[in-house]
């Protein structure tokens, strides 16, 4: 229904364009005098007035629809006082599967078939009535907009003015979603918090939300609960496993920027760098993959050849691929770190008789290197953030570990695997994904923050 | 003097070498960075290609022993065909490949060398070609995964028979059939069709695909006017004061914001606050889409920067108002650059995982999804999931589906780059 309507709306906005435009023209002609706008400003000005109280109309309706249609379908059953809410709510569904056609119980008491009745009726009503206000409201606006056109009316003000309001509205759409971010990460660990101690959850060394089931069995008692949900395994965990991720990108990124920048010739920086950024193009999911099923058992299969016992969900693996994913991260910005060094402090250099290597150790990166830190940072952020590589090859079960051989957990990870499927809301478990990502958002808000700090005032030193 | 003189061309000696040894360090580590690019492709495409075909077993199938005259097939409606009962019908047809076997185990073998749904199959031929059907016809049936991988060699024969999957006897029927050539290979068109499935043989993408382009729909519809207006807006006529400033800040910090919290707020607010329906690519578009705005406003607003200040300057001159001057000279100059913009931030969309999985685009879905309201899987989350799944046949398709992922990626920065080769101006 909705599609139709809108496309309703949309025709008689391009009418009512047409209708002003030809209204302000034939005002023109016949009084001889100019108006305050190009008439299309007109044709615009109606058709505003057609088409956004419309939609705006249809929002409103289509947000409060549900609400009311409950309330009266399910009037019976409030008379009677005697159903919670969330009976309330169940007995909607079950009418509304009725109504569908899906019958789950015989049962059906008099009151339910008058409710099925009732909401067949309103149904049927409240989609006329729609079409009718908003069409009717639509049109209205469309008379009483042409009917306002005279010599004095600036519509190119008006809808310039409209224009420049949109516009804003959509940037706040940044910040609308930030508020989103925050409130709903707040709530719900708030909520968490209320149940078990910050303290247990920042410093805690057990993580195992998996007890919580057994509490509302009714057999755990609270302090059993507080000490499911230490966090310390998981940040742990991410910081190994970030850890091997810099290993490996840190020396590869920061030598293939070196060469990009001061060995290589432009036709092969024109091929290479490119390739290297394919890297950073893939999605994550892939090499999720790629490391569960081809570096996992590789590393299990070398390190039992050299007497080891290696985890086949080993941090080592979900690392070392996730440094592969980095390494264009650090590569391309350093690059540009590296490349904005003034060129006099490089030729001052070679003046003096210094190799490339001595100048680039020793002058080109002391120079860059706020900038190659920043970009460090940036990279950490990115390994502690990622999710698919170490969901899918790093391990499920919360150890505290500093064995890269071993099996070891993530803030991500958890999350993910909490929230997987089926929740219940009102589970400290639950919560407990949400306390998970608001760590995770300040921590990596933070680095971003300091990296962007440090390479601006960088930047700002050679310009 | 001479011991100066050699002394310092030993140390000069020495500077090269290492000058030499860094040079070798640096194109090793570029070289170690390009070879896994490499390594990465390779490996999908050896384990994938091969999804793409499909073994099917030819089967003659004497339809005279389920009717009396196969014209009467004509007269039937699609309804009567279903209510047909097939099932010891089809089973018999492929008993018929070897008559000789007597035992109820061996005959249980054999029609496990087909896919369970071989009596379907047997009932779609003789939907689509009721009206001429002959005594007796032969028709492709798709084989078992097992079977399939056998065929493919995948699957190592010569492991103990416990350990196998497939039977011996299996395998005597199997190359049997071989020998007689009743076993090839065609290209499997039903991969790309179908939904997903719990046998492997049956699995396709088609569903994911569709969830894929609805997703990507709603992001394009949502992302692009609300990017584009806001980068306008922030570029051509937002005054210089904190409100500005605090909007810059938060698209800058919003690009860092990791992709799973994202899938948090999806899940927070726009499921559980605004009770939109679970699993369906529109949520998952919206939660994309503000993942996405930060990539196409900073993008957009790029290429609006870079657009002389003359054209702004030439349209005021001659007396357009501000407004017309943005928005008739200088965005359609800027609109390649945000055209590019875009598309590379649809292709970051195309390839999320992360946020997908927390508003449920991880169900098990069978049907191909008609409406961005059904509950459906995206490409990415195909992936996730079958590379869950134990069976040898997932592999290659969970590589296939991967290869295709990719090439929607390919084509989409390709269209950018072409866009930006073909449109941009060099002032």
């Amino acid at each position: 229904m909705g599609f139709i309507l809108i496309s309703l709306i949309i025709l008689i906005g391009i009418t009512s364009y047409f209708l002003g435009n030809l209204r302000a023209k034939n005002l023109r002609t016949s009084n001889q005098k100019n108006l305050k706008s190009l008439s299309h400003y007109y044709g615009y000005y109606v058709a505003l007035w057609a088409v956004v109280p419309a939609l705006l109309i249809l929002l409103m309706i289509t947000s409060f629809k549900s609400f009311f249609i409950e309330q009266y379908v399910l009037s019976d059953f409030i008379a009677l006082g005697s159903y919670t809410e969330t009976e309330l709510s169940l007995l909607f569904t079950q009418i509304e599967n009725i109504a569908m056609g899906i019958k789950l119980f015989d049962e059906n008491t008099i009151l339910i078939d008058g409710a099925v009745n009732k909401l067949n009726y309103i149904n049927k009503t409240s989609e006329n009535l729609t079409y009718v206000t908003v069409l009717g409201f639509s049109g209205l606006l469309v008379l009483y907009s042409i009917f306002n056109i005279n010599h004095k009316l600036n519509s190119r003000k008006i809808v310039e003015k409209f224009l420049i309001v949109l516009y804003f509205t959509c940037s706040l759409v940044a910040i609308m979603t930030t508020v989103g971010i925050i409130f709903s990460l707040l709530y719900e660990t708030l909520r968490f918090f209320s149940q078990v101690p910050i303290t247990d959850f920042l410093f805690g060394l057990n993580w195992s939300p998996q007890r919580v089931f057994v509490r509302e069995a009714g057999d755990l008692d609270t302090r059993d609960l507080a000490n499911a949900f230490g966090a310390v395994p998981l940040f742990a965990g991410t910081f190994l496993i970030a850890l091997i991720a810099m290993c490996v990108s840190v020396p590869v990124g920061l030598l293939t920027a070196i060469y990009m920048s001061e060995y290589a010739s432009p036709k092969v920086r024109d091929w290479a760098k490119p390739i290297i950024e394919i890297l950073a193009g893939i999605p994550t999911v892939v090499y999720g993959f790629f490391a569960a099923l081809t570096v996992a058992p590789l590393v299990r299969d070398i390190g039992q050849g050299a007497g080891l016992t290696v985890s086949s969900e080993s941090a080592l693996a979900a690392g070392f691929v996730m440094g592969i994913m980095i390494i264009p991260f650090i590569s391309s910005l350093s690059d540009d770190v590296i490349k904005s060094v003034p060129q006099s402090l490089r030729e001052g250099s070679y003046a003096m008789g210094a190799t490339k290597r001595e100048t680039i150790v020793k002058v080109l990166l002391p120079a860059a290197l706020p900038g190659i830190v920043g970009s460090f940072l940036l990279a950490v952020s990115r390994a502690i953030g990622e999710t698919m590589i170490v969901v899918m090859a790093a391990g499920l079960n919360a150890k505290l570990t500093a064995n890269p051989l071993d099996a070891a957990t993530t803030i991500t990870t958890q999350i993910v695997v909490i929230l997987i499927g089926d929740q219940e809301f009102d589970s400290p478990k639950t919560q407990s994904a949400f306390a998970l990502g608001l760590t995770l958002f300040v921590v990596t808000l933070a680095l971003n923050f300091i990296a962007l700090q440090v390479v601006k005032k960088y930047t700002e030193r050679y310009d | 003097m001479t011991d100066r003189i050699e002394q310092r061309i030993n140390s000069l000696n020495k500077r090269l070498n290492s000058e030499k040894r860094f040079r070798i360090y640096c194109i090793g580590a570029m070289s170690f960075a390009l070879a896994w690019v490499l390594i990465l492709f390779l490996n999908i495409f050896s384990s994938g290609y091969s999804a793409f075909y499909r073994t099917v077993i030819q089967v003659d199938v004497p339809f005279l022993n389920l009717i009396e005259d196969t014209t009467q097939f004509s007269e039937m409606s699609s309804e009567d065909i279903n209510n047909l009962s097939m099932y010891s019908f089809s089973k018999k047809a492929i008993y018929r490949l070897f008559p000789d076997i007597e035992e109820k185990k061996d005959k249980k073998m054999l029609i496990r060398l087909f896919s369970i749904e071989f009596e379907q199959e047997i009932r779609e031929f003789l939907k689509s070609n009721k009206s001429n059907i002959n005594e007796t016809e032969t028709i492709y049936l798709t084989a078992s995964d097992d079977v399939d991988q056998v065929n493919k060699g995948n699957y190592p024969r010569d492991l103990d028979e416990d350990k196998r999957r497939i039977k011996d006897i299996q395998l005597l029927f199997f190359d049997d059939l071989v020998d007689r050539g009743l076993v090839s290979y065609e290209f499997n068109l039903p991969f790309l069709m179908r939904g997903d499935s719990r046998e492997p043989e049956l699995a396709g993408v088609g569903g994911s695909i569709v969830g894929s382009l609805f997703t990507i729909l709603v992001v394009l519809i949502l992302s692009f006017p609300i990017g584009i207006f806001a980068a306008i807006y922030l570029e051509e006529f937002a005054p210089k004061n904190k409100v500005t400033d605090f909007i810059e800040i938060n698209i800058n910090n919003l690009a860092a914001v990791p992709s799973i919290v994202f899938g948090l707020l999806g899940l927070g607010i726009i499921l559980n606050t605004f009770g939109l329906p679970r699993s369906t690519p529109l949520v998952g578009g919206i939660v994309l889409s503000l993942m996405t705005l930060p990539t196409i406003i900073i993008a957009t607003r790029a290429s609006l920067r870079a657009v002389p200040p003359s054209i702004r300057e030439g349209a005021l001159a001659v007396g357009a108002t501000k407004m017309q001057a943005v928005m008739h000279h200088v965005v359609p100059v800027a609109m390649p650059g945000a055209l590019t913009g875009t598309i590379i931030g649809l292709a970051q969309a195309l390839g999320e995982t992360a946020p997908l999985l927390l508003i449920g685009m991880v169900a098990f879905v069978v049907d191909v999804p008609q409406t961005p309201l059904d509950a459906s899987a995206s490409l990415p989350v195909q992936v996730y999931l079958w590379s869950e799944s134990a069976e040898r046949g997932y592999v290659e398709k969970t590589s296939a589906t991967i290869m295709m992922l990719l090439g929607f990626l390919i084509l989409m920065n390709l269209a950018a780059v072409l866009i930006r080769r073909k449109f941009e101006t060099k002032w």
